[in-house]
């Protein structure tokens, strides 16, 4: 903004004020989510929406996990000391139906959002952080640890991350464990699989930043090391992480519930987890008892399937290859505006591009500079 | 995996530049080649040791194998008897030597809780999950690349939007929910199919009667000659390799739409089709094989995948196989086992991805050696 006020002026031009040049981008429209959303074009655009609604609903059911459960997620009494029947079907007073050992589905269903949501939350924090470090470090120092680190990182990014994670878990809890002791469990399980991905990336930009005019121009100046590790290629080689660091939050419910589906993930005293409850219902499955399995797996289905969107019109958007081409209509109207004759503009929209022109594309016309 | 590949094909590179003896036409294989694939190959033994390592190290960190196995069942002198006999009162370090001298010599232990060899569980229950994974790949390549091609070629239309969906929809659906939906709708609402096993009590009579069982069911099916057997085998194994191909086809949708859509926009297709060359020909000639090359070395890796989803889905499916197996023995702590089992899921890994590195350095017109 001071760039702008500072702009020399000649008194009675005022030519450079009326110049439609583009403001400058606020602080606001510059984050990741938001300037992808001004970018996104028709049904990309409905994708990156339908996946941050799916989001941020599972994140205000885990907030408010107490206020919408009625009942507690290891509760098998209600509050007069009369058991829940098992296995009940859906009615009024279990809307979701009951478990085999006589929890209720939709309480259960409620307060496995925040526990999925922690548990994201704790693996991708800390994978990020460490991964990241490691990577910078082993990128810009090279030499025999960023050797080792790259052999190891890729051993254990080839290997099934569910396995790994299974090892993990039975190493770290003993494969059953306590409220907190298991979410950290399961994360910092998912967190050693996901370390290899963030080192990997940003050993891969630092590599190929080092050696540029300013990172050299700034070890010249005598800038401390940590300064150029943070301030000059941590910040330049995140361009990727939003989307890795997506893929990774849904690969992260689907690795938690894997855990408890095998039986190597949180009691259910501890807390409420949707792989265990998946689990309890193979049996139920069978005699054709239907709803303790089907809402904590299509919770999960709906997670996964919100992050999923996000991050893959991250990525597409990213991309300008795979980016929605620009909508037919914003094409056509440059055209237009040169053409000679305009009379013939609308039949050249309707007849050259038929079908491209959605009113999604057309609507967004004005968004896209 | 890919980035390894290139740094280590981008060094005999140059030096096969170098050597005048290589004949242009025939440079693409030649002694450079092999020795690209030699060094390749040496790479997979240390993934091996790492995982071996991590995988021996994280196994011990929970104790010793035989109070896991059968402490409370054994008095405490008991208890201490049979540890020192087995030796795991050692020191960690010379454990760790003994494991890989047996390693060397082929020995992998014999498992704790049955008293099995581990070689005779390896060979027993993997060719069940060779023959699952084989099944469910077959379906994955299907779905995945037919429906890739189709969604690349009516980019941004309704048809792609579909498949995109039902991509991200197999990949948002863990296998094993995947799995009890299948079971419910199939074999217990329809009652088409059965719910879990690889075969029927009566098959498997038949089946002692071989005299050189290979294990996989639709082989001996095929050499008892008898098509009820056949049928039976089949019917067993359409849902667990339905579920897993699914989650695969949900991968190899995307992957196949994307790399055709970044082909498909190439100058050199948009100049073939200046020429007038048909689009079903662009696709199916100048488009596919060049995207090919991406879509093996992620195929690659997802059979690493793959072998996770194995472990998840057998035990949806109660299907006797190395992940079933490798679930019990975990459960059981039956640490000689489970590093027996992934020992092999590590070589199977490592080999893999030598393939894919191999096949795509053959494909690749741009790498020489």
């Amino acid at each position: 903004m001071s760039a702008a006020n500072s702009t020399p002026t000649v008194p009675g031009d005022d030519r450079l004020a009326e110049l439609k040049a583009k403001s400058r981008e606020t602080f606001f429209s510059k984050l990741p989510i938001v300037k992808q959303l001004k970018i996104a074009v028709g049904w990309q655009k409905g994708m990156l929406i339908t996946g941050l609604v799916l989001c941020a609903f599972f994140l205000l059911v885990a907030i408010f996990a107490p206020l919408i459960a009625p009942y507690g997620f290891s509760q098998i009494k209600d509050a007069s000391g009369k058991a829940f029947d098992t296995q009940a079907a859906p009615s009024a007073e279990h809307i979701w139906g009951t478990t085999v050992g006589g929890f209720d589905v939709f309480s259960r269903t409620v307060w496995g959002a925040r526990t999925a949501v922690i548990a994201i939350i704790i693996a991708v924090l800390c994978s990020i952080f460490i991964g990241v470090l490691l990577g910078l470090v082993s990128g810009y120092f090279g030499g025999w640890i960023d050797r080792v680190l790259v052999v190891i990182a890729d051993a254990v990014y080839s290997f099934p991350s569910l396995l790994l994670a299974i090892l993990m878990a039975i190493m770290i809890s003993g494969g059953q464990s306590s409220l907190w002791g298991g979410i950290l469990a399961s994360g910092l399980s998912i967190t050693v699989v996901y370390i290899p991905q963030y080192f990997r990336t940003i050993r891969a930009e630092v590599v190929r930043m080092k050696e540029s005019a300013f990172i050299e121009s700034a070890r010249v100046i005598g800038a401390p090391t940590w300064r150029i590790l943070t301030k000059h290629l941590l910040k330049n080689s995140t361009r990727t992480l939003p989307v890795i660091l997506t893929l990774n939050s849904s690969e992260a419910i689907l690795t938690l519930a894997g855990l408890g589906f095998l039986g190597f993930g949180i009691e259910p005293t501890a807390a409420a987890e949707w792989g265990y409850d998946l689990n309890r219902s193979v049996s139920d499955v069978t005699a054709g008892i239907w709803w303790t399995a089907v809402f904590p797996g299509v919770a999960i289905v709906l997670i996964v399937l919100g992050i999923t969107l996000v991050g893959e019109s991250l990525n597409d958007l990213a991309d300008p290859r795979l980016r929605a081409r620009k909508s037919a209509g914003e094409v056509i109207g440059s055209i237009e505006d040169t053409s000679v004759d305009p009379s013939t503009q609308k039949s050249a929209a309707e007849v050259v591009l038929p079908g491209e022109q959605t009113p999604d594309a057309k609507a967004s016309k004005g968004e896209e500079s | 995996m890919a980035s390894k590949a290139q740094a280590q094909t981008e060094q005999p590179q140059n030096k096969a530049v170098d050597t005048p003896e290589n004949k242009p036409k025939k440079n693409r294989i030649s002694g450079g080649f092999f020795r690209f694939v030699i060094v390749r190959f040496l790479l997979i033994i240390p993934t091996i040791f790492i995982l071996v390592t991590i995988v021996f190290f994280v196994m011990r960190a929970t104790g010793d194998p035989i109070t896991a196995a059968l402490g409370g069942r054994l008095t405490p002198q008991e208890l201490q008897a049979r540890i020192h006999a087995a030796g795991y009162d050692r020191p960690l370090l010379s454990q760790y030597i003994d494991y890989l001298g047996g390693l060397l010599h082929g020995d992998l232990g014999t498992t704790l809780t049955d008293n099995q060899p581990v070689i005779t569980v390896l060979t027993r229950y993997g060719a069940a999950t060779f023959e699952l994974a084989l099944l469910a790949l077959i379906i994955a390549l299907i779905v995945g690349i037919g429906l890739g091609r189709i969604a690349a070629r009516r980019r941004d239309q309704a048809v792609d939007a579909g498949i995109r969906t039902f991509a991200i929809l197999c990949y948002a659906t863990p296998v094993f929910f995947l799995g009890l939906l299948l079971k419910l709708i199939f074999s217990v609402w329809l009652g088409w199919l059965p719910s879990s096993g690889r075969s029927s009590l009566a098959s498997e009579m038949q089946f002692s009667r071989l005299v050189s069982p290979t294990g996989f069911y639709v082989i001996d099916a095929l050499q008892l000659g008898d098509p009820a057997v056949l049928l039976d085998v089949l019917q067993h194994a359409i849902l667990p390799a339905l579920a897993l191909g699914l989650l695969t086809a949900g991968v190899f949708i995307r992957l196949v739409r994307t790399n055709v859509i970044s082909t498909y926009t190439s100058g050199y297709v948009e100049a073939a089709r200046s020429r007038g060359v048909s689009e079903k020909r662009l696709l199916s000639k100048h488009a596919w094989k060049p995207a090919l090359i991406p879509i093996i070395t992620v195929m690659g890796m997802q059979i690493a995948l793959m072998l996770a989803g194995a472990v998840l889905t057998e035990t949806t499916f109660e299907w006797k196989g190395l992940g079933f197996m490798l679930s019990t023995y975990l459960k059981a702590r039956d640490f000689v086992a489970v590093q027996g089992i992934v020992i092999l899921i590590a070589i199977i890994v490592s080999v893999v991805n030598f393939i894919v590195d191999v096949v795509s350095a053959l494909i690749d017109p741009r790498v020489r050696y």
